[in-house]
């Protein structure tokens, strides 16, 4: 602790940081630029100065720039300073010099860090009279819009992309007034990060391109808190709507996971939500020749009601990507042994295994904030860029962190000099992985082999650490000095992190990293274990249980149910299109989804469910934190929330005496009923929770157009829609303070329009929010639970003409969502297939030629394409690129042949 | 695509540093000694042969004044314009030569002979107004005498 | 009178080869240094002598090295640059030294660098020096050849390799972090101070930067002693200095003459006094981002602490000189376009202050000035002050500017009053 002198008056802060963050964290206004709390300080800006005083007796002090000034004992300064107050001013109108004033038609106008510090700073009239200097801008791609005109060149971009992010395609051209931000021509941003330059950037040069096409200001933005249903580690997010739309996606700071930074998919892939193939009405077919008809939601109703009062078996076919909520509604109805969980079966017994290791310890599964704290990170089979990208931005930290902690008299604020210091120093990363993988760049020794391989070097490495763990005696070529190199750098850590996954959909490379975790808890570190699994609600599923899709078979084809309840999950995605097939040929099929696939089309009625956006629930990240999202809006008048649709079903079926009716209830219900998922209620408070007796407001003071807006169909103003789920309000009037951390539906506090108004949420800038980060762990690991996995896999032998598929992960196109969003699919790959040039060599193919893929599953027409070191004798297979849904299969073979010219491919 | 030669003076300037990427301004200028600038092409070659990105490179190149990213005349005038040579009359030497030139600051004339550019004081201010032309250092310049200095760059 | 610095420089002849140097005593110096002495004992000889920076900023040499970490306890590689970037508008001073007598910069780099115990000198010269560049090259070559650089020097155990960087413009490259940036092969933006260079520069591994004259004063220090040294100035600070006067003087040049010599000297004498038809009306002493002084100030003796009490600053020593027939205005405007060209575009002030200051002057100067502007610029002036900005670069640029408007206000308030330059035809 330091004692600091504001003003005269003494406060106490942390030690080691800079007087900036110090004051922003007493709650003073300080204005500033370049300088972020997750990036810290290079004092480009000079915004920030404050007058600092040697002594009591000093009168004159002298200006200093508080980001670069240490909060030391005794230090003492003064903002209100004249002097002081004058140079900030002075600051702004240089900056503002050649910014061009256009905030009316701006997108940023409204939420403007420039905006806010102008104001702040009292710089409100413009002296200035000659030229601005004006510039080109780029197309950046289909994520992020370019106005350089609007740059005040705070270097804030490049240091986020470059510096925190490893993209290497956007930099800082030419200098004085005319420092240009761009890439070197126009072009696509290469890194997946790239959306955060719109909440980085302080004023309007790089901002959210999707929202443009149906722009509305942020205050006109009604918001919620949500979590992104994009991948498996559940970063929170605060998506915006108007019109019932959804305008756009914001980081929704969590300082446990997300932090201050969110991937593309996560941010763009919620155009999925206004997408044309929305299912907005139910669907019903008279007979399985029938084409389907909307029907109205009563019709819906009372058609479920006469099925179910009818009796039967009912299978319900769960969803890794919808809500515990959902889920558990769907297994009330089903009963518990006729759920299934909904996933492949190799996911399955993926997130099987995954529970099972969690819980049984000792390792303690690993936020992404610890993640990026780790200082030595072994990764088994996990692409992370591709699968888990968030978690891959927190491996880019974890790099510095043994680098940093060797650094002596650099306090860690200081970020250029910290940068210099390093130069190029990383701590450990050892990636294991059959292709090569964007994280590459940073790693010490990224190794490819085939999953078996990899296993076995996960097992020898845990054999190293320790000798009771099964391992291999050898692993031949390079590999044993590997593993014997993994070992020491884990031994030689504080924070050890082992990473592993679905994502190569072997069970045994997943329990070599539990191994090594066990072997690592063994030897008294405590290590960390992060297991990615593919969907937002791929643990949470796993913790509800369910069987496999056979089973939902065995029950379809025996008669013991006669209908058959799909939640949110096309099928097709999951098993081999003949296994579909059978399940769908059950005498009643009813689906529920967001939008048309084709199992929905394949329906006898088809139930329009709620998206994330439009519905509340619970999701389980892989990290085992659950976390609730909230309606942004109201589902639309033909859309219902899945599990209000299944209540229906389950009052008419007796499989529930009396509605939940809010969701509450249900989770009540769930929390009795399934004892891993008893504290799912403390992740938020409940629809009870009031702030001064109101609940709290989705639409900003500044909302417009409420009279208005609904007039072209009803000139009279309707009443908000009420929200009997959540002590959120769909309108303006409530409580528009600051909420409780679950429930922050958007930051805002007087002076700060801005994202940086988060500096007002959090009990210390960068640190936690007030109250706590929000999420409920539901898995803490017994202490010393768990004993070696003894299976080992043989070294991997290709058979004869066979190929081995190894599942490749593409950020924009492998994930079911996110497909529909089209900014997203417009950076999508082809599908291909990836040989090593040696083996398409032999089979005589070049990058490009066109080849028969044959898997069990069927025949796939695929081009060519070369990566270097994938292990011979395996096929590189993308996973659910348009045109290869549902037939990936990890750890099967195919066969392959080069297609004659002329023959046809498949895309 | 870098000659042979080039590569190797690279590599020996590489060879005096701790990174690679120390090098890159010494690149550019071996490029640009031959090819007289440093073309996008060129960027894109020595950023592979410096294994910096493209944009890396450029982000360099386009800081520094001596880094020709346009092409450039066969003979390049630089004329100091600091503020001895200001005081020794600079500005009526400069609008003397865009005249006989028939090309402004920064341009190249018609015919591909010269490039006019501004420079910062070239450290002759004792020896006021003087220009650069390639490597030679013309001082206490007459307006009279520009005909036949310019004569020597055919 | 003593002129150590300049001695092997004769006008119009070749300057010595190795042969030549050493000769008239060269590389005796550092022979007996990396023989004799131990680091240390270099460093407090020349703390001793009292030897200030001739960058311009008169920083303590031996001082500054005495930061380095030294013995068993410095780690990784050490070096030292030797700032020979010289871009300072009306500097032209290591240009005389580099051209006269290349051998003296590289024994007194090796020097320096044996002080620090660097394992690499860089020589950052700017590219315009092309005649620099070639007598350096060959001078390097000719002193690896006979055992000056390379493993080894001179028969004992310390090492040295020398290289000479030839840098790609820009004056930012000639400020210290700056250089550091720009040897690295980066933009030439400045570092955050502390650390220091001297704790962590190139690479991040400890790093001297002195200027080329700062040096050449090296050899002739261990050679004939601290006393020696202090006693060729006239004041306290060591030794000689090489002045120099530009503008219209009747006699421009650069002459060596002991630390201290009044101004008057330098104008009246040396120079040779204002040319036929001209009068003097204020000196710029150090380099353009040193603030005017008047013909009221010639008696200040140009020592770094005598002429910052007269309210500029030494500098790099070179004067300029404004006379009568040019505006000052006109002036002061040519000094800020300089400085916001070359301003590197990392802090706000520097870019932005002085794009305003420009427009401001060039408003000004083409007579659409208005009064409240000569107060924006005097609080532009004001505000960027040393450590308001990231580096000196704008504290620099203020120098000329707010001694200008101080100085020659009558002559601002004309050109708004006329609407028009007055000097201007
Ligand atoms: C913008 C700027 C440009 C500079 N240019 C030069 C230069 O060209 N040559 C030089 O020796 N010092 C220059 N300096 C001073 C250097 O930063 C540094 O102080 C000097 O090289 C140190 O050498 P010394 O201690 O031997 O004087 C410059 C400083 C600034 C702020
Ligand atoms: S004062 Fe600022 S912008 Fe100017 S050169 Fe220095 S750091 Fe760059
Ligand atoms: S925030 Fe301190 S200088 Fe930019």
């Amino acid at each position: 602790m330091a004692l600091i002198y504001v003003e005269n008056k003494a406060y106490k802060v942390e030690d080691g940081q800079n007087l900036l963050a110090a004051c922003l964290s007493l709650g003073f206004d300080i204005p500033y630029f370049c300088w972020h709390p997750a990036m810290h300080s290079v004092g480009a800006c000079r915004q920030c100065a404050v007058k600092q005083f040697k002594d009591k007796h000093d009168a004159r002090g002298k200006i200093v720039m508080s980001c670069m000034t240490a909060a030391v004992d005794g230090v003492r300064i003064s903002i209100k300073d004249p002097e002081a107050h004058a140079f900030r001013a002075a600051v702004i109108e240089w900056l503002m010099l050649n910014h061009p004033h256009d905030c009316p038609v701006c997108d940023e106008g409204g939420e403007c860090h420039l905006q806010d510090m102008t104001v702040m700073t009292g710089h409100t009239r413009r002296r200035y009279r000659s030229n601005k200097r004006t510039f080109r801008n780029q197309d950046l791609g289909p994520f992020v819009s370019h106005e350089m005109n609007r740059c005040i060149q705070c270097y804030r971009c490049v240091r986020f992309y470059r510096d925190y992010a490893g993209g290497r395609d956007l930099e800082s051209f030419s200098l004085r007034n005319q420092v240009y931000f761009g890439r070197h021509e126009s072009g696509i941003l290469e890194s997946e990060f790239s959306g955060n330059l719109v909440e980085i950037c302080p004023t309007g040069v790089f901002t959210d391109k999707s929202l443009k096409q149906h722009y509305a200001r942020k205050w006109d933005l009604m918001t919620a808190p949500s979590v992104c249903v994009h991948c498996g580690l559940g970063c929170n997010t605060i998506p915006g709507e108007r019109y019932g739309t959804l305008r756009r996606i914001r980081n929704r700071y969590n300082g446990e996971v997300n932090g201050y930074f969110l991937c593309d998919r996560g941010r763009y892939g919620y155009l999925f939500v206004n997408s044309p193939d929305r299912l907005r009405q139910p669907l019903q077919r008279r007979s399985r020749n029938a084409a389907p008809e909307p029907v109205s939601v009563e019709a819906a109703l009372a058609k479920v009601e006469k099925i179910f009062s009818g009796g039967g078996g009912v299978v319900g076919i769960g969803s890794p990507r919808a809500p515990l909520e959902a889920n558990y509604a769907l297994r009330r109805l089903s009963g518990p042994d006729r759920f299934i969980a909904g996933q492949s079966d190799v996911d399955l017994a993926l997130s099987r295994v995954a529970r099972q290791i969690l819980s049984e310890g000792p390792a303690r599964s690993c936020s992404i904030s610890e993640a990026a704290d780790a200082d030595a990170v072994f990764v088994l089979g996990e692409d992370l860029s591709n699968f888990a990208p968030r978690l891959s931005l927190a491996l880019m930290q974890s790099v510095r962190r043994q680098p940093l902690e060797g650094l002596e008299g650099i306090p860690l604020w200081q970020d250029a000099a910290v940068r210099i210091a390093l130069q190029d120093q990383r701590g450990p990363l050892y990636l294991a992985m059959p292709a090569p993988t964007r994280l590459d760049a940073v790693a010490t020794v990224a190794y490819q082999d085939s999953p078996s391989g990899i296993a076995r070097l996960g097992f020898a490495v845990a054999n190293r650490l320790d000798r009771n763990a099964p391992g291999p005696e050898t692993l031949g070529r390079d590999a044993d000095s590997l593993a014997a190199e993994i070992a020491a750098a884990l031994v030689g850590a504080k924070r050890p992190l082992v990473i592993s996954g679905a994502g190569l959909g072997s069970e045994a490379v997943m329990q070599a990293a539990a191994n090594v975790a066990r072997a690592l808890a063994g030897r008294g570190q405590a290590p960390g274990l992060c297991l990615t699994l593919p969907e937002a609600n791929s643990l949470g599923a796993a913790l509800i249980g369910g069987g496999g899709l056979s089973r939902a078979v065995k029950a379809v084809e025996t008669g013991e149910a006669a209908t058959i309840v799909i939640l949110e999950n096309d099928l097709y995605r999951r098993a081999e299109p003949l296994l579909v097939e059978r399940l769908l040929a059950a005498p009643r099929v009813i689906v529920l989804d967001h939008l048309l696939n084709p199992a929905v089309e394949r329906a006898d009625m088809a139930l329009p469910a709620a998206t994330f956006a439009e519905s509340d629930g619970t999701l389980v990240s892989s990290e085992g934190r659950a976390q609730r999202f909230f309606k942004v809006m109201p589902p639309g008048e033909g859309v219902r929330e899945s599990w209000r649709w299944i209540e229906a079903m389950a009052l008419a079926a007796g499989a529930l005496e009396s509605p939940w009716g809010t969701i509450d209830n249900l989770i009540r219900d769930m929390a009795a009923d399934i004892p891993a998922l008893a504290p799912v209620g403390e992740a938020a408070p409940g629809e009870g929770f009031r702030l001064h007796g109101q609940k709290i407001a989705r639409q900003p003071r500044g909302y417009s157009g409420r009279t208005a807006m609904n007039a072209s169909v009803n000139v009279r103003e309707p009443r908000p829609p009420g929200d009997p789920d959540s002590p959120l309000a769909f309108s303006m009037e409530g409580f528009q303070g600051r909420p409780p951390a679950p429930l922050i539906q958007r930051y805002w506090s007087p002076g700060w329009n801005s994202v940086q108004a988060l500096n007002k949420f959090q009990d210390e800038v960068g640190g936690p929010l007030k109250g706590g980060d929000p999420g409920k762990r539901l898995i803490n690991p017994a202490a010393s639970g768990g004993s070696y996995s003894v299976q080992f896999p043989e070294p991997f032998v290709r058979p004869e003409g066979e190929w081995l598929i190894v599942p490749l992960y593409h950020i924009f196109g492998s994930e079911e969502l996110s497909a529909f969003s089209p900014p997203v699919m417009e950076l999508a790959p082809a599908a291909y297939v990836a040989l090593a040039p040696d083996d398409a060599a032999g089979l005589g193919a070049r990058a490009g030629s066109l080849v028969e893929v044959a898997l069990p599953g069927g025949t796939l027409r695929l081009p060519v394409r070369l990566i270097d070191s994938l292990p011979e004798g395996t096929a590189g297979l993308p996973v659910y690129l348009p045109g290869l849904e549902g037939i990936v299969s990890p750890g099967e073979f195919a066969r392959i042949r080069v297609m004659k010219q002329g023959q046809q491919g498949l895309t | 695509m870098l000659s042979k030669e080039e590569m190797q003076e690279i590599e020996v300037e590489a060879s005096r540093y701790e990174t690679r990427q120390a090098a890159a301004i010494d690149a550019m200028r071996i490029v640009q000694d031959r090819r007289g600038w440093v073309s996008d092409e060129a960027v894109l070659d020595l950023a592979g042969f410096l294994d910096m990105s493209p944009a890396e490179l450029d982000s360099v190149a386009s800081f520094y004044n001596q880094i020709f990213r346009r092409r450039v005349g066969r003979h390049v005038i630089q004329v100091c314009d600091s503020v001895s040579c200001w005081l020794m009359g600079y500005e009526p030497l400069r609008d003397l030569l865009i005249r006989m030139l028939g090309a402004g600051m920064g341009e190249t004339t018609a015919d591909g002979r010269f490039t006019l550019l501004p420079v910062v004081c070239l450290g002759a201010c004792d020896r006021a107004p003087v220009m650069l032309i390639d490597e030679d250092l013309h001082t206490n310049i007459d307006q009279g005498q520009l005909e036949t200095i310019l004569d020597k760059y055919k | 009178m003593e002129t150590p610095l300049t001695a092997n420089i004769k006008p119009g002849r070749r300057p010595p080869d190795i042969k030549a140097y050493r000769k008239a005593g060269g590389y005796r110096a550092l022979r007996e240094a990396v023989l004799k002495m131990r680091p240390e004992e270099v460093t407090q000889t020349v703390k001793d002598a009292n030897l200030k920076g001739r960058g311009g900023a008169g920083f303590d040499a031996g001082l500054k090295w005495s930061f380095v970490p030294m013995g068993e306890e410095a780690s990784g590689p050490k070096y030292v640059a030797i700032n020979a970037d010289e871009m300072e508008p009306g500097t032209f001073k290591d240009r005389l030294l580099m051209e006269g007598d290349p051998h003296q910069l590289i024994e007194g780099a090796a020097l320096a660098a044996y002080a620090i115990q660097a394992d690499v000198a860089y020589i950052f010269l700017r590219r315009e020096y092309h005649l620099s560049a070639r007598l350096l090259r060959r001078a390097i070559a000719e002193a690896y050849d006979s055992g000056c650089l390379g493993q080894g020097i001179l028969g004992s155990e310390y090492s040295l390799d020398m290289h000479l960087h030839i840098s790609a413009g820009r004056y930012m490259s000639g400020e210290e972090t700056g250089m550091l940036n720009a040897i690295e092969g980066r933009r030439a933006n400045p570092r955050a101070k502390p650390p220091y260079p001297q704790v962590s520069g190139l690479w991040g591994n400890p790093t001297v930067v002195n200027n080329v004259e700062t040096v050449c004063n090296l050899p002739h220090i261990v050679n004939n002693g601290a006393d020696w040294f202090r006693n060729l100035s006239l004041t306290a600070e060591g030794g000689t200095k090489i002045y120099g006067a530009s503008g219209r003087v009747r006699r421009p040049g650069t002459w060596e003459l002991p630390m201290g010599t009044p101004l008057r000297e330098l104008v009246e004498e040396h120079a040779g006094g204002m040319q036929q038809g001209y009068r003097l009306r204020g000196i710029i002493p150090g380099g353009a981002s040193t603030e005017f002084l008047t013909p009221a100030h010639l008696d200040v003796k140009m020592d770094f602490v005598s002429v910052e009490a007269a309210g500029s600053r030494l500098g790099t020593g070179t004067i300029i000189v404004l006379d009568d027939h040019s505006c000052p205005v006109g002036m002061t405007l040519n000094l800020e376009q300089f400085f916001l060209r070359e301003s590197c575009g990392w802090c706000t002030p520097c870019w932005g202050g002085l794009q305003y200051a420009v427009e401001l002057l060039t408003g000004i100067e083409a007579g659409a000035g208005r009064m409240e502007d000569l107060d924006t610029l005097d609080s532009l002036a004001a505000m960027l002050a040393p450590g308001h900005t990231f580096c000196a670069l704008a504290p620099g640029a203020a120098e000329p500017l707010g001694s200008a408007l101080r100085y020659f206000r009558e002559d601002f308030e004309r050109h708004i009053r006329q609407q028009r330059c007055p000097w201007s035809s």
